[in-house]
């Protein structure tokens, strides 16, 4: 096993899978701790449809994908803090909508120029077609999403925890608001070549739901949301490799995985209602 | 001497008035109850002093007091009862007004150590929140609060979803911050009326007819209506 898994490593798509995928688990368990405990999660789910339609008009069109998506996802993911602060709509119908009219977007483009695309390896990932390119972006982005949790933690557990509190001592809620939806943004767009559309909330969620069944401070459950994320994708991938399965449905049902035992840990062990 | 001046101020959101000429001064170690029916703008004042919304007209002028280091203590915290933190996490992160460093000074930890001890809280800051009884969390946010000032706490509605014993000991532990430790106070109160109303002085708001003053003259003009 251990000579497939070194063989693994040589193929160079194979490396950059590995770095890329490691890099966008980082960053979205880290985004993921901050949407989950704010009840935004659905706002990534949200966000990687739109990324499925922007991928699709870049492809039709013959854009460059990622310049041409993250700006749109980006764009998107101010209009939803937009609508979720002014309480017009509900954030979820919104987001929901938002979604459903990306995708459609998407498949309707694809279908009616007759695009070449495969719209499968949008919805479900492809690793193979990681480039340097997008190693390269997730590089810039992990130490963008470190720098920001190391020179903010505290102000980010303060609006996490309690945003009008924050809002009262000062601390410039709107302005790590904007910087988390973009950087939520990249994540996702970058994301989808791993995960696809579909599945790439999963990486946000996940780490941060297993983690809060067994750990009850931020600290803890940011440093395990972060371990979480990172050994669910070493696993999933080289499991993918070595059974030949899809990667990114395999990753998530590593963390599936981890859910349930964490589940079972809090329940059964620490008998926690 | 006074911490806080209302001159003229108008509060409301985008086009819709909500509280008009304002003129109010909150004097240093006042405890102010602020009472009113739903929707009569107590939360709108708060957050204009708080400097969250900004006024349409007029001004408010602080007077040896910072605005951002006032010590809010938001209504009903919307808080998962499942969130993940320890008391001392909840704690220090009210001291993040004086803090300029990435991570927290020994300064700050003593601050929070000191206010979880004034309100005789200091055995549970390991504890996590999602842990903690209704009373006992009301009491963390008030020490976060206090943690951001050392003059003025402004607390809104802080006895919500209480049970009677534990509200009593909130407003036994607001009063003594007041009577002990200077500290001024104005708190937003559903449950206290003219029969029952803590502190000095009152700010009645009742949708034209707003009424400041002492309670003995506020408890005057509810017998004359």
């Amino acid at each position: 096993m251990i000579n497939d898994i070194l063989e693994m490593f040589s193929y160079s798509f194979m490396q950059r899978a590995f770095i890329a995928g490691l890099l966008i688990s980082l960053c979205a368990s880290l985004i993921g701790v901050s949407l989950v405990l704010r009840r935004n999660s659905m706002i990534g789910d949200g966000l990687s449809h739109v990324g499925f339609g922007a991928f699709a008009l870049a492809s039709v069109f013959g854009i460059a994908p990622l310049e041409f998506a993250i700006p749109i996802v980006i764009v998107v993911s101010f209009l939803i803090l937009r609508l979720n602060s002014s309480n017009k709509i509900s954030g979820d119908s919104m987001i929901a909508l938002i979604s459903v009219s990306a995708l459609a977007i998407g498949t309707f483009v694809i279908s009616v120029t007759g695009a070449n695309t495969d719209i499968n390896s949008y919805l479900f990932g492809s690793i193979v077609s990681i480039n340097e390119k997008d190693v390269f972006v997730s590089i810039v982005l992990s130490l963008l999403v470190l720098a920001l949790y190391i020179f903010s933690y505290n102000k980010i557990f303060a609006i996490t925890f309690d945003e009008k509190f924050a809002r009262s001592i000062g601390i410039k809620t709107n302005l790590y608001n904007v910087i988390f939806a973009s950087l939520c943004s990249i994540v996702v767009v970058l994301g989808m070549r791993v995960m696809g559309a579909l599945l790439i909330s999963s990486l946000i969620i996940f780490p941060t739901l297993s983690s809060m069944q067994i750990f009850k401070t931020f600290k803890s459950v940011v440093i395990s949301s972060v371990v979480i994320s990172l050994i669910s994708f070493v696993f999933g991938l080289i499991t993918s490799y070595l059974e030949a399965t899809p990667t990114g449905s395999t990753i998530v049902l590593v963390n599936l995985c981890v859910f349930i035992i964490f589940k079972i840990i809090s329940k059964f062990i620490l008998k926690r209602s | 001497m006074s911490l806080i001046e209302l001159k003229n101020v108008t509060l409301g959101y985008d086009k819709h008035i909500v509280l008009k000429h304002l003129n109010i001064n909150i004097e240093d170690k006042d405890f102010i109850c602020i009472v009113g029916p739903n929707g009569s703008g107590k939360s709108t004042l708060i957050k204009g002093i708080l400097g969250l919304i900004k006024p349409m007209k007029g001004k408010v002028v602080y007077n040896g007091l910072k605005q951002n280091f006032i010590g809010y203590m938001p209504q009903e915290t919307k808080v998962d009862s499942n969130f993940p933190a320890s008391v001392m996490e909840i704690v220090l992160s009210g001291t993040l007004n004086s803090s300029h460093s990435i991570f927290y000074t020994k300064e700050n930890k003593d601050t929070a150590l000191y206010n979880l001890r004034l309100l005789g809280i200091e055995k549970l800051k390991n504890k996590s929140f999602c842990d903690l009884s209704g009373g006992q969390r009301q009491k963390v946010l008030l020490a976060r609060s206090l943690c951001a000032t050392s003059k003025l706490l402004i607390l809104d509605e802080p006895s919500n979803n209480l049970d009677s014993k534990s509200k009593k000991e909130l407003y036994d532990t607001v009063v003594g911050l007041n009577k002990e430790h200077g500290i001024t106070i104005l708190m937003v109160t559903h449950d206290l009326d003219h029969n029952n109303l803590i502190g000095n002085k009152v700010l009645s708001l009742r949708e034209d007819d707003i009424f400041f003053g002492s309670i003995d003259e506020f408890v005057r003009r509810v017998h004359n209506d």
